[in-house]
């Protein structure tokens, strides 16, 4: 069975500066994967690698089996890899269905003419569309928001928001970049079963990027961790808390 | 959802129609006279204006400032087709609307390509210089009369053709904002990052509202150089760009109504002061400067949309 | 007169008006880099400063008199405008700022019209210098002393910015306003001092436009207020060199096509080079890349 990310000696330079260097990573299907390591470990630009906000300055980045490097960030979102942003990044001003339409696009086909036209083929796949923002909103619990706009929402439903979002463009895999940060502990432990609730029903493998380890070693069934842009250790939970280099990264000596 | 659509429907061409047959009716029976008729067609021709603006400022949330540089491309084409093409009247407006409608089209997706790389004030100064390169050359092209003017264009626009110009442009613009299209170039607005991981093709939904927003602009100007029959190029300056956005930014950003309030509002208005001639710009910038300020104090009452600032985003 | 010298006349034609300009596009950009506003009335100001250091003169006021009154109203103008137009619109999206600005500028351009007609008036010029002869070419007195002012403005507005402390805070701001309040900085205060010297930058280059080129009238200053915006633009706006540079580029552009290529077809030259130049280098010849934080 083809591995869903398979990424060889991905490397980027910032100016002078090598932000990311070497790095490998395999994610199986339905794997559920974490990234983490210190600030400034270069985590958050993996992701932008991946997702093509930045074009990797060298290595291979496969997504079953075909290379994306150089790829636009759209094109790369409509072959199935899709994200939420550590900075939260909503449509504010849309409503909290309209976010999940936007990326739903990637699931219609009718035309522009169609669409002022307002012909059948636009009711047809509108309607779809529709009943499936609602679908999808359900799952996080989220339909009774559907017409709020997304910046009234409370700061860890906009979180799900996101990942409701992502999750419309009908992903293979599924990027969360720090998907618990500002949450309190109650917060943390419900997105942690929702993670895992998404990863069931959508049959997707989750990359994640978490600073809060005990989300991290909950769920992940494997773990890279980096620093300094370099690949520092890679294996289960067990064998990370027991890494000698990770533990004095981590807690220093 | 479709028995809201065939409501929607419903109340879109009834207001259409309805509108309609009473401006025609007060026109026929002389309640309203032929000075006023003028002024009527005028609103028709910026609420096209507006419209088509506001889905480039308000919708995509680019700051344009050439919105008259693709009028003017529509006026004077438009008014070279009718002028030459030896057809009868009937055939030949539809054609020269058309014609001037593509042709500004195909100007906004000109302008388009450089815009792509560009954000914020630095699309608005592309947009304000390609405005005054459309002016500078019309000025020199003696094909068209140059500073002397462009005569002797047949009066073909009717109430008729100025207001369902009007009604399509709306409708047209309404339809797409309500279509996965319209969403998408909402979304650029909204946040371009997050569009593109979301999956949306941001280039070419800046184009097509540039290539939309041009379209209408050009048929705004066939429709005004038929109706007022001589083109001078001293017509579409800077200031008749502005004067388009400032009413896309009074009736709202984003706000398809509003601006065919606001474009209405804001060409009547200047007629009723027609008495105080002498002070009538003076007072239209007071408005203008006060409108602004009033809107503001109203805390919450904001009607622009804080997105359509997407250059106050970037970071260093 | 031969191709060469006539070359160097050109070429002094460029420096003339780049320098006019450049002083615009100064205040154009400090207000930019400070409070992110378009001040499309920093066009109109040139115009300001032309009709009060008129009167002055009129008034029989000798021209240094005339010069500090026009200087000095401008910079208080520029301070008023900010306080009561600008300032309670801080927080506002950047469109309504901008209609604000064209509403000031329409309101300067039409109470001017109201009180002075929209008739040019002449203006009587006052740098009263021998002509410099070099060669076969003569630079009038106007064009040099121009040159002059200019470039000593900027130095000295360069040096301030760089090396007092008024300065500094007029640097940090443009930076992070909220951070160089938490500094300790008066953003308020700092922000009235920028509009105070755009508006003065404005009222010299209004006083030597004058004297270039009478007669004067009520909008005499938005064509030039275009072309500095996009002059800033060009070099990168926010940037203080980058204004300087783009500035004397714009000049030497204009005059090199004015008087070579065709004084008809000049602005869309002008501009169409200015399109290319943005495209190929989007912030501007001095401007910061900025890459968006994702």
């Amino acid at each position: 069975m083809t591995n869903v990310l398979e990424v060889r000696d991905l490397g980027i330079n910032f100016g002078g500066l090598r932000a990311v260097d070497g790095l490998n990573l395999t994610i199986e299907p339905g794997q559920l994967y974490g990234l983490i390591g210190p600030n400034g470990a270069g985590k958050t630009t993996v992701f932008n690698m991946l997702t093509g906000v930045y074009l990797p300055s060298d290595g291979t980045i496969e997504l079953y089996g075909e290379n994306i490097v150089g790829k636009k960030a759209h094109q790369i979102a409509r072959m199935g890899i899709a994200r939420t942003f550590q900075n939260i990044r909503l449509f504010k001003d849309l409503t909290v269905k309209e976010n999940v339409l936007i990326s739903l696009d990637t699931q219609a086909d009718y035309s522009l003419l169609t669409g002022v036209l307002k012909l059948p083929r636009f009711h047809a796949q509108e309607t779809a569309m529709d009943e499936e923002a609602m679908r999808l909103l359900s799952v996080f619990d989220l339909q009774d928001d559907a017409d709020k706009l997304a910046r009234n929402l409370p700061y860890g439903k906009q979180r799900e928001l996101e990942i409701v979002r992502a999750l419309g463009t009908h992903p293979k895999l599924l990027l969360l970049d720090e998907p618990a940060a500002g949450m309190n502990p109650q917060e943390t432990q419900n997105l942690m079963d929702t993670i895992r609730t998404v990863r069931e029903q959508f049959n997707i493998a989750i990359l994640l990027i978490e600073h809060d380890m005990k989300l991290v070693m909950g769920i992940c069934e494997k773990i890279t961790v980096l620093n300094y842009g370099t690949m520092l250790a890679c294996g289960t939970p067990a064998e990370i808390q027991s890494d000698k280099n990770v533990i004095k990264a981590y807690l220093g000596e | 959802m479709d028995q809201s659509f065939k409501k929607q429907l419903l109340i879109d061409f009834g207001t259409v129609l309805g509108s309609y047959a009473v401006l025609f009716a007060l026109q026929k029976s002389g309640v309203i006279n032929t000075y006023w008729q003028g002024i009527i067609l005028v609103v028709c021709i910026n609420v096209i204006l507006t419209v088509s603006l506001n889905v480039t400022s308000g919708f995509l949330g680019e700051l344009a400032l050439g919105h008259a540089g693709f009028m003017a491309i529509g006026a004077y084409l438009s008014a070279f087709i009718s002028k030459s093409l030896p057809l009868i009247p009937a055939l030949e407006f539809p054609v020269a609307i058309l014609i001037g409608g593509l042709s500004a089209m195909a100007a906004g997706y000109i302008v388009a390509i450089p815009t792509l790389r560009l954000r914020g004030d630095y699309l608005a100064i592309i947009t304000l210089a390609f405005g005054e390169i459309i002016r500078n050359i019309l000025k020199n092209l003696m094909l068209f009369g140059g500073t002397k003017g462009y005569p002797n264009i047949p009066a073909y626009t009717t109430f008729t053709w100025a207001f369902f110009g009007a009604a399509v442009c709306v409708l047209a613009a309404k339809s797409l904002i309500a279509s996965r299209h319209g969403r998408s170039i909402i979304s650029v607005r909204e946040d371009e990052i997050a569009a593109e991981a979301s999956g949306v093709n941001t280039n070419r939904y800046k184009i097509l509202a540039f290539v939309f927003s041009a379209f209408f602009a050009g048929v705004a100007g066939a429709l005004y150089a038929h109706y007022i029959r001589f083109l001078q190029p001293s017509v579409f300056t800077l200031d008749k760009s502005i004067e388009i956005l400032v009413m896309v930014v009074l009736g709202g950003m984003g706000s398809i109504r509003g601006s065919i309030i606001s474009a209405t509002v804001l060409t009547v208005l200047p007629e009723l002061l027609r008495s105080f001639s002498d002070y009538r710009m003076l007072m239209y910038s007071i408005v203008l400067i006060v409108m602004m300020l009033a809107k503001h104090s109203a805390s919450g009452k904001i009607m622009f949309r804080p997105a359509a600032d997407k250059t106050q985003e970037a970071e260093t | 007169m031969s191709g060469f010298s006539q070359f160097i006349m050109q070429f002094i034609n460029g420096l003339n008006i780049g320098s006019i300009y450049a002083l615009i596009a100064l205040g154009y950009t400090m207000v930019y880099g400070i409070a992110k506003l378009i001040n499309f009335a920093h066009g109109d100001i040139i115009m300001v400063g032309a009709y009060v250091s008129l009167i002055c003169l009129n008034a029989g006021l000798p021209w240094y008199l005339a010069c500090i009154i026009s200087i000095l109203s401008c910079s208080a103008f520029g301070v008023i405008m900010e306080k009561f137009a600008y300032k309670p619109l801080r927080n506002a999206s950047r469109i309504s700022l901008l209609i604000t600005a064209i509403g000031i500028s329409y309101l300067l351009e039409n109470a001017f019209q109201l009180i002075f007609t929209a008739n040019p008036k002449p203006y009587p010029s006052f740098i009263a210098l021998p002509a410099l002869k070099i060669g076969a070419v003569t630079i009038s007195a106007n064009y040099y002393i121009t040159f002059i002012i200019s470039v000593v403005l900027m130095v000295v507005l360069t040096l301030f910015i760089r090396n007092t402390n008024m300065g500094k805070a007029m640097r940090a701001v443009s930076e992070d306003a909220g951070a160089a309040r938490l500094m300790g900085i008066n953003v308020d205060n700092t922000i009235s001092l920028t509009f105070a010297i755009g508006s003065a930058l404005a009222a010299v280059a209004g006083i030597l436009y004058s004297n270039c080129y009478s007669p004067i009238n009520p909008t005499m200053g938005s064509l030039p207020g275009i072309k500095a915006f996009i002059a800033a633009g060009l070099g990168g706006i926010g940037s203080i060199p980058g204004a300087v540079l783009g500035g004397f580029f714009l000049g030497m552009i204009e005059a090199m096509v004015k008087a070579y290529i065709s004084s008809q077809l000049l602005d869309s030259i002008v501009f169409t080079v200015l399109i290319l130049m943005l495209v190929l280098k989007p912030a501007g010849i001095l401007g910061k890349d900025v890459r968006e934080k994702v």
